[in-house]
């Protein structure tokens, strides 16, 4: 982190999340820590609740009470953004950080052409004219392959189908040429031969425009063909991270190693799939030291104690007895 | 005269393992316009092709799956075998068989169905949700029996008998998909439609759910028609397998032949396309086109305009399933 040029696009240190409850507050976030180069995508996996959504809603400054941010700093471009006013996360919000949901039908107006929106979008951020801001939203259209996209600009959301829906959200994201993409499941409400396509534009637009993505999403499969590198979420923290086929392919976490052989294969036919026990635990009930260590096979008194860190290393696990070759905690 | 009757039943329950024979079954939604508006705008009658012409046999004990893309009847169907939906032409069969306890009658068909949040209602106990079947078809003479009944299937499922008073809201995705199979196995199935039981669920929840049910299936004889976008799981449960696309089968035969040999360019591409962890291909060139209404599908083959290999004879000749090396396939060139 000396030289310039290796600046990290946006850097998140021990970002901590609490929400105040009735009963006390819940720590959702702990000690968070991750970096994203100019135009990587970043895969975050992990198990419904573990915070893989959490930590993108904290980037882009949408998160609401009673969720807060009670520790750790975020910096995109070496600006600190996770105590800016909200009128200035505004600003910076679609300009400089863009956003991809799940569900396209939802973060579409259904009462507005898809025209009208991206004009809007493109009106609100750039300094152009109306008649600048439709034609660069017809360009945009066609670069997210949309068909036709001179008839399809007048059309509203509820005529397009799924897939075409994503394209164009993704369009929206990219209005004003953000460095940074929240991709928040982008492809889990769509159909496998749509989610491909979707997953291609992505990875396009990643190395032609150089932007920077973090996807979050359940999929392995999606991260081991889509991402660069891999953060892999249990319980509100980080467990392992490091290039995506390091960790796909020689996990070095026991949690990580669990889900990757509990996904049934295309390849072959076995008896018994891997599972890992229990479940994650809740948000007020995660155990002392490592969270995983009740349903760890390889768990010591050790790990019922003391807290694993994670290194910020090439490939590195919180893990006081990783599996093999990452970094030791 | 019922002597007769039971040697019959007998027979056909000797003479092969068939449980479900669906010949031909066609399901057609007239989704037109209301009458008087169509009057005015001349407009035709608009009719839904849902599933058309689908025949398939399900052996006992053994696991059917079906694959397709939303959109391409795969519900339907299951809805069909269930009873929940006539179908508009062809007939569904259940044969009958004859269970361990000596009784010979038609298989007992219960369903699990994709959302296990919203299959059980939230303002009743789980012992109550999973007794509502027995009671429901008295299968027990009294309360205890019931409420014994209630927990030992409880234990099946992997949950604890004292779970039973507790609510649905208590328990994760994982859990209530227990609950759910559960209650099917309460009425004593035999048959059971899983439309899409795992794919609300996280991966490692999902391995605990598939291993829950082929233990299941082992110990209790039970016969699964498994519906499935999910390429993966479905080669971890079938024995059978069919490919839905628009309505129609366009390759079904022996799960291990069909992912080993697929001979559909559909089914191809379907295997191509799926994104995968094991031999990550980052190249992958996607399928191009999406999957057609199924109100106007296209003339001739429907997978035409998203084929590489369609010819002038695709765009107009439908191609219909022919046996090719024990495996059925719709194509012209397979």
């Amino acid at each position: 982190m000396n030289a310039p040029a290796a600046q990290p696009l946006l850097s998140v240190r021990d970002l901590r999340i609490v929400f105040d409850g009735r009963h006390g507050p819940l720590t959702a976030l702990d000690g968070v820590s991750f970096d994203i180069a100019p135009g990587e995508i970043l895969g975050m996996v992990g198990e419904s609740g573990a915070g893989k959504s959490l930590t993108g809603t904290a980037v882009i400054g949408l998160l609401d009470p009673p969720g807060r941010i009670a520790g750790g700093e975020i910096h995109l471009a070496g600006q600190r953004i996770d105590n800016l006013p909200a009128e200035a996360m505004r600003k910076l919000r679609g300009r400089r950080i863009g956003a991809i949901f799940q569900d396209p039908l939802t973060s579409l107006h259904p009462l507005l052409k898809v025209g009208d929106q991206l004009v809007e979008t493109i009106l609100t951020h750039l300094p152009v004219s109306r008649a600048e801001a439709r034609k660069r939203a017809l360009d945009l259209l066609k670069e997210v392959g949309i068909p036709a996209a001179e008839t399809r600009i007048d059309h509203f959301p509820h005529q397009f189908s799924g897939g075409m829906r994503q394209r164009v959200v993704i369009a929206l994201a990219l209005c004003a040429e953000p460095s940074l993409i929240i991709a928040d499941e982008p492809t889990t409400a769509l159909d496998v031969s749509i989610q491909a396509q979707i997953t291609t534009l992505l990875k396009r637009l990643c190395r032609e425009h150089g932007t920077a993505i973090m996807l979050v999403t359940h999929d392995m499969g999606v991260i081991a063909e889509t991402a660069d590198r891999v953060a892999v979420m249990y319980a509100g923290r980080i467990v392992e991270i490091g290039p995506a086929e390091g960790v796909t392919r020689r996990p070095s976490h026991p949690y990580t190693a669990g889900l990757m052989a509990s996904i049934p294969s295309v390849h072959a036919r076995h008896e018994h799939l891997n599972q890992i026990d229990g479940a994650m635990p809740r948000l007020n009930a995660i155990p002392p030291g490592c969270a995983f260590n009740p349903r760890c096979g390889k768990a010591e008194a050790f790990c019922r104690e003391h807290k694993p860190g994670l290194p910020l290393a090439g490939h590195a696990a919180a893990c006081h007895f990783p599996l093999k070759e990452a970094v030791h905690a | 005269m019922l002597d007769q009757a039971a040697t019959l039943a007998s027979a056909r329950v000797a003479g092969d393992d068939i449980i479900l024979d669906v010949a031909a079954a066609c399901c057609r939604f007239d989704v037109s316009a209301p009458a008087l508006s169509r009057l005015f705008s001349h407009e035709p009658r608009r009719i839904l092709r849902a599933v058309e012409n689908v025949s398939l046999t399900v052996r006992r004990g053994t696991t059917f799956s079906i694959v397709g893309e939303s959109g391409c009847g795969k519900s339907t169907l299951a809805r069909m075998v269930v009873g929940l939906q006539r179908p508009t032409e062809g007939k569904l069969s259940f044969r009958d068989i004859r269970r361990a306890d000596g009784t010979i009658g038609p298989p007992r068909v219960q369903m699990i169905f994709q959302d296990p949040y919203a299959s059980l209602n939230p303002r009743w106990r789980v012992g109550d949700i999973i007794a509502e079947p027995i009671r429901e078809l008295k299968l027990r003479s009294d309360e205890a029996a019931v409420q014994q009944r209630v927990g030992d299937l409880l234990e099946v499922v992997g949950l604890s008998r004292t779970d039973a008073s507790r609510y649905p809201h208590a328990f994760s995705g994982g859990q209530r998909q227990r609950i759910s199979i559960a209650r099917a196995l309460a009425t004593e199935a035999d048959f059971l439609v899983c439309d899409e039981p795992t794919s609300a669920l996280d991966v490692s929840v999902q391995a605990q759910i598939l291993n829950l049910m082929v233990r299941l299936q082992k110990e209790f004889g039970l016969t699964y028609l498994f519906i499935s976008h999910n390429l993966s799981v479905v080669r971890h449960m079938s024995d059978d397998l069919a490919i839905m696309y628009l309505g129609r089968f366009v390759e079904a035969g022996p799960a291990e032949q069909v992912f080993t040999r697929p001979q559909h360019p559909y089914t191809r591409l379907l295997l191509d396309t799926i994104p995968d962890v094991e031999q990550p291909n980052r190249e992958r060139r996607p399928m191009s086109g999406e999957v057609p209404s199924p109100i106007s599908p296209p003339a001739g083959c429907t997978f035409n305009p998203r084929c590489a290999q369609a010819a002038d004879r695709c765009r107009v000749e439908r191609p219909e399933l022919r046996q090719l090396g024990g495996v059925e396939v719709s194509c012209h060139f397979a």
